[in-house]
């Protein structure tokens, strides 16, 4: 008989074991069928559409495109992670106040887009902004209000005077 | 319990090399941009896998006088700007047009030469640049010139317990330049693309053709054609790069095009579209 392996991921610092899973199940699906964390969305499954985006040692990537075994030791944060459960992070508030959100199917990969561009270039020029969520596709809201919240969470933190 | 199907993961290229030898039928995963997709579609399913992902001396770049040498696990985001950015800039703006921010966070050249497909965005530099591969094995190291490298549609001469681990492109002097044409402006697979590179060093420019052909084609006739023509040891400019002579070399570039119809585009579009891309480079290299 065959057996799979038993691996841990760090998610959001913490270890999770994940048990009876396939060898080849990407990140998205581990995070989302095996440990429970829904917030990462599932689409096309070939990284075109950014609905799957978490950060991977830093990096914002396409988790449906991680083979999850192979991101043991690496440090993943999802969106769940981005701010403590029931407080939206200043990126998720400013997307509501600029009603940034309609089906919110894509809003996910988009937040975990946005905290990581303003967390490498705190005050991006509309075109760095254009291309930074260039991975991100957006099918309702033309993306006019996901700009405005991305330039409404600049300037707050610019009024705050730190990152966040 | 039987056997225990597993992911391994070396940490480093030594490592990676000993598990190589001992699983010779192993399928390396350098990004996963590539295999993850097959995965997901049920077009392949992974028995024994080799993740490059936690070898940092894959991840790492060195520059010489004479050549860069980039690791195959280098994300091509590391290549969008910066040194090598300023030395290689057709490497650049191939880097630039892969995928999105995340895929070129993640995708490599290392994976770009494993899959081998016709329209990977990197192999047309890599071919335009002569860069040489290097394969480690227990045997040792062993370098191939990229053109041989390339043998057919997703097909290279790798051999079975060989690990890319890097690739080695001589610096040149003077233009150069990448273009692709797909169905829209971004995160798109290439229709067809071309690599234009002009080396004063060696009075010699070369053109590498994209996704027209199984695999890259470089055009060795309009190539030494233009080398005919003008005196590439100088500053290509207008007054020797004539609306006819850019014609002809476009012409030359799209005959020499092996291009096929498929869902992508049409073969009659592809041979055309090269042409087009190989003139607009050459105008661009003398501008």
């Amino acid at each position: 008989m065959t057996t799979n392996e038993m691996y841990s991921l760090t998610v959001n610092g913490e270890h999770r074991d994940v048990r009876d899973s396939w060898i080849g199940e990407s990140l998205l699906y581990v995070l989302r069928e095996r440990l429970g964390l829904m917030g990462s969305k599932g689409a096309c499954e070939q990284g075109e559409c950014g609905s799957c985006t978490v950060l991977l040692d830093g990096e914002a990537i396409c988790s449906c495109l991680v083979l999850s075994a192979s991101a043991v030791d690496c440090d993943i944060r999802t969106i769940e992670g981005m701010s403590p459960l029931g407080t939206p992070s200043d990126v998720q508030q400013a997307f509501v106040e600029e009603g940034a959100v309609q089906c919110g199917f894509c809003t996910p990969g988009l937040v975990v887009a946005v905290h990581h561009l303003l967390e490498h270039n705190p005050d991006p020029a509309p075109l760095e902004v254009k291309e930074a969520l260039s991975g991100n596709i957006c099918r309702c809201t033309g993306y006019g209000r996901i700009f405005a919240a991305v330039e409404k969470v600049v300037e707050v933190r610019k009024a705050n005077g730190a990152g966040r | 319990m039987g056997d225990v199907v597993t992911v391994h993961r070396p940490q480093s290229l030594a490592e990676a090399v000993a598990v190589a030898a001992d699983h010779p039928g192993a399928h390396l995963l350098a990004g996963g941009t590539d295999t993850m997709v097959e995965v997901n579609f049920s077009k392949f399913k992974p028995e024994d896998v080799i993740a490059l992902r936690q070898i940092s001396e894959l991840r790492s770049f060195s520059v010489g006088a004479d050549a860069v040498r980039i690791g195959s696990g280098l994300p091509y985001k590391a290549m969008e700007t910066g040194e090598i950015a300023d030395i290689f800039p057709a490497l650049a703006q191939a880097a630039r047009t892969v995928g999105s921010p995340q895929i070129r966070a993640a995708g490599t050249l290392g994976g770009n030469l494993g899959t081998c497909s016709p329209a990977g965005d990197g192999l047309p530099v890599l071919a335009a640049l002569d860069a040489t591969v290097h394969l480690v094995s227990r045997a040792g190291e062993r370098t191939v010139p990229v053109a041989e490298f390339m043998v057919g549609v997703k097909k290279n001469s790798r051999q079975p317990g060989e690990i890319i681990s890097a690739v080695t492109l001589p610096r040149t002097r003077g233009y150069q330049g990448y273009s692709k044409v797909g169905v829209r402006n971004a995160m798109v697979i290439s229709v067809a693309s071309a690599c234009f590179v002009h080396d004063r060093k060696s009075s010699s420019v070369r053109l590498a053709l994209g996704a027209v052909g199984p695999t890259v084609i470089r055009c060795r006739d309009a190539e030494s054609w233009l080398a005919a023509q003008v005196d590439l040891s100088k500053a290509l400019t207008r007054h020797d790069v004539t609306d006819a002579i850019t014609a002809e070399f476009s012409r030359r570039a799209s005959s020499e095009a092996k291009p096929i119809t498929d869902h992508r585009s049409t073969a009659d579009y592809r041979r055309h579209a090269v042409g087009v891309l190989a003139s607009r480079l050459l105008r661009r290299a003398a501008s």
